[in-house]
């Protein structure tokens, strides 16, 4: 009964049954669907999305927020694809990226953390600071011709599955452990749960902030690296909105704008929804263009669930 | 005896202010000593300059003899120093273990978290307090407001602390949630630890404190045992001058009129269950009773924020229906909320904008409604003058008053609409006693002039000390109805809690 009702309580819960309900769903309506080719490339779908929001999770449980997530990714492309083109080799190019991808984050964390500055305002500066920076440096030509060995970053497949899963996974494996155990990462809870209390707990809150925009930065950049490898080219429009659909798939998994919950679980479950939205309505013949309209019936309908779950929840245990 | 802490000259200014002007201070090893004063007297400022938040501009802290700085609560917590914040420091989604260590969970491979661990720790501590009972995994936001605080209290106690500040601690607790923390408090000085306590009621210090200090304006005024004072004492040096009666007498020669407000059978499934009663014009009529008794419920129900299920109610012998707190006001309601900050006033607007806000048509002019400023500045002033309010004048924003202050305003907003009917919610919660004497002034004062005055406390001796008649609830129903005579703290506690109470504590030595 209290394991029933403690998994009931969580969040995850709900998009868990809607996952379930529409993967079942596409079993019979679609002979394709659980095939290991359709499977495979569902999570190819949402690999990169997923790497991004490794990072968001933990900023958003810590009650901040990035919106220039998808402009970094872009950003980084760029950067990879000038250096790459120079004749810099491929490991210290990718190095040199991640780095690009940190110091944006400590950029973004510095302004928030120590002069104050609202995420929101902040980070849509950057979006549009690294969005513009990518189109200044290429004229908004694609860049091309890069390297196989850098290529393969984004290519290669192991056992029939490619790169960008495994990284995917890997990272939201060790994501789900460490921001669920782990006494470091743990503190985002305390921070965005009640920043006041975090301070006196003595917690470095400003600190921790900028550790988390540095995170989501370096995740950012490192789903530029593998994004630019798959396509084998540098585009200055690549990531164009994913934060959005970052930030979705996170409040989708349980996370709050508020701060203070979320899991990697959860937003692993929102990301694979998502994608596998994309692909059922694919699959169904219906119209591409129906998709976006989709994911914002799913959104607001599942935070409303839970929403009113918890209202109804709260008001029983009152009269009781 | 065995000095535990001692400061020197410890002194602290913020722009325009000196909070603190050399302050001694010494603390016994294994005693309760109480910080009091008024809003302003520093109290606060000591609490921080010693729990690692506030650097002090000069002046010195020795702990056990030793001098010891203090950068961050960090450094205090490790020289042994813990405070229990007055708003509760708690993060509602975490389990009660996680709060209660906060990032010092134990940890194993990888700083990865023990939660075996951690919850067999967080029953050891649960237990000091009799709570062991209480499950380490639930989440905090889950607690009643008095085990939340038992949670506080043990997150300060988990850094194991030689000196343990406590602010405001029964600020949200009722009578009986009050006696438990002072047993707990008593547990924790049986084990050596001195603790510092922060109060504005008075009797909770002669109940729980071995020592008081009084700070006035910043200073030390002065150290006494608690068993050679008496309440008076405290008031006349913590406000610098003689107080006298604080709930002062109703005025000679006053009518209590007719019935002004009348309320038959209302009900609200859950909350209040067939409550009626009535309040005469010119009457003060106390409600009593625990927190949870349906009081703040059935207030609200009258003024029409969640109207009741079942019931009537007369307003000078007229059946009223009040839908919502907008007709509740036309038909001549006040009421004057117990959290003034989420309800009652607009924080960061002025005196001026808070004073006039719910009668703003008495100043609009004709044409197309716009505001006459010169008018409503008068007004404000007049405002400040009556209710003598402590402000710079009627353009100070709100938030930047004391808590009487703003509750001042607060109520000469509702002054300001000329109400038949006033409900004052905890009206003094927070306030200092020199405003709180202003406020039953006031309240006296609108009863004078006919108004019926329906009270709610928490405060047994604000009860008794001003209303003409008591009604006590307990479980949404109202169980007894006492005239002033015979308004008694025991007679209210044991309605108010259904059990025979026996008072016990004088001084021991």
């Amino acid at each position: 009964m209290t394991f029933l009702r403690r998994l009931t309580r969580q969040r995850e819960f709900v998009i868990f049954l809607i996952v379930a309900a529409v993967f079942v769903f596409m079993i019979f309506a679609s002979p394709v669907f659980l095939t290991e080719g359709n499977i495979l490339s569902v999570l190819l779908s949402l690999s990169i999305e997923s790497i991004m929001a490794v990072g968001m999770v933990v900023l958003m449980v810590g009650g901040g927020f990035d919106m220039s997530v998808g402009s970094i990714l872009g950003f980084t492309g760029i950067i990879l694809g000038k250096l790459l083109t120079n004749g810099i080799p491929t490991v210290p190019a990718v190095l040199l990226a991640l780095i690009v991808g940190v110091v944006i984050g400590l950029w973004n964390g510095f302004i928030i953390a120590k002069i104050k500055i609202n995420p929101f305002v902040t980070t849509l500066a950057s979006l549009s600071i690294f969005r513009g920076l990518s189109y200044v440096f290429t004229s908004g030509r694609n860049i091309s011709g890069l390297p196989d060995a850098f290529q393969a970053i984004g290519q290669a497949r192991y056992f029939g599955v490619q790169l960008p899963i495994v990284y995917a996974l890997v990272l939201l494996i060790i994501g789900e452990i460490v921001l669920r155990n782990s006494r470091f990462f743990r503190q985002y809870y305390y921070i965005g749960g009640n920043e006041r209390a975090a301070r006196l707990s003595g917690i470095s809150v400003d600190w921790m902030t900028i550790i988390a925009y540095m995170l989501t930065g370096v995740l950012a950049a490192w789903a530029g690296i593998v994004f630019t490898a798959r396509m084998g080219s540098a585009s200055c429009q690549a990531g164009t909105g994913w934060e959005l659909r970052v930030i979705t798939a996170v409040i989708l998994g349980g996370a709050s704008l508020k701060g203070g919950s979320g899991t990697v679980l959860g937003t692993f479950l929102g990301v694979f929804l998502m994608a596998l939205l994309s692909n059922a309505l694919v699959l169904l013949g219906v119209d591409i263009y129906w998709q976006q309209f989709v994911v914002g019936v799913v959104l607001i309908s599942a935070v409303m669930i839970d929403t009113l779950g918890r209202r109804v929840g709260a008001a029983g245990k009152q009269e009781a | 005896m065995d000095t535990i802490l001692e400061t020197r000259g410890i002194t602290k200014s913020f722009p325009g202010v000196k909070a603190l002007d050399a302050v001694d201070f010494s603390l016994e090893r294994g005693t309760v000593h109480a910080l009091v004063g008024e809003n302003g007297a520093g109290k606060s400022t000591l609490m921080f300059v010693l729990g690692g938040v506030y650097r002090p501009d000069a002046g010195e802290i020795l702990m056990e003899g030793k001098p010891a700085a203090f950068f961050s609560s960090h450094d205090a917590n490790r020289a042994g120093i813990s405070v229990v914040y007055q708003e509760l420091s708690l993060v509602p989604n975490l389990s009660v273990a996680e709060n209660i260590f906060a990032h010092r969970q134990p940890v194993r491979w990888m700083n990865l978290i023990d939660w075996d661990g951690l919850h067999r720790k967080t029953t050891q501590l649960l237990a000091l307090f009799g709570s062991e009972k209480l499950d380490p995994r639930t989440p905090v936001g889950e607690l009643p407001i008095a085990k939340r605080q038992i949670v506080e209290i043990l997150k300060a106690m988990s850094v194991d602390p030689k000196i343990l500040i406590l602010d405001e601690p029964t600020s949200s607790l009722t009578e009986v949630e009050a006696k438990e923390l002072f047993d707990n408090i008593r547990t924790l000085k049986s084990r050596g630890i001195s603790v510092i306590y922060i109060s504005h009621h008075l009797q909770e210090i002669f109940e729980i404190a071995d020592t008081v200090t009084i700070l006035r304006d910043g200073r030390h005024v002065c150290d006494a045992r608690v068993c050679d004072i008496d309440e008076d004492f405290l008031v006349t040096n913590m406000v610098g001058r003689k107080i006298g009666n604080m709930y002062g007498d109703p005025p000679a020669g006053r009518q209590i009129g007719e019935t002004a407000f009348e309320a038959r059978g209302l009900s609200r499934k859950g909350e209040f269950n067939g409550v009626s009663f009535r309040v005469q014009k010119g009457e003060i009529v106390g409600f009593a009773g625990l927190v949870g008794s349906g009081r703040t419920e059935l207030s609200r129900a009258i003024f029409g924020a969640e109207p009741p299920e079942a019931g009537e109610m007369f307003l000078n012998g007229r059946k009223v229906s009040l839908r919502s707190p907008r007709r509740a006001i036309r038909s001549g309601i006040g009421y004057l909320t117990e959290d003034r900050k989420a309800h009652g006033l607009f924080l960061d607007f002025s005196i001026r904008d808070n004073v006039v806000a719910n009668h703003l048509a008495d100043f609009s002019g004709s044409f197309l409604g716009f505001l006459r400023s010169g008018r409503m500045e008068e007004f404000t002033q007049g405002r400040i003058r009556d209710f003598n309010i402590m402000a710079r004048g009627p353009g100070q924003t709100v938030n930047n008053l004391s808590g009487g202050n703003q509750q001042k305003v607060l109520l000469s907003a509702w002054f300001g609409i000329q109400p038949q009917f006033l409900i004052a919610d905890e009206p003094t919660r927070g306030v200092d006693v020199g405003a709180k004497s202003d406020i039953y002034r006031l309240l006296r004062s609108l009863a004078a002039e006919g108004i019926a005055i329906m009270l709610i406390s928490s405060d047994l001796s604000e009860i008794i000390g001003i209303s003409d008649r008591v009604y006590v609830m307990r479980d949404g129903a109202i169980v007894g109805e006492l005239a002033r005579e015979r308004a008694t703290e025991e007679t209210i506690i044991s309605l108010a809690t259904g059990l025979q109470l026996t008072r016990s504590k004088e001084c021991v030595e």
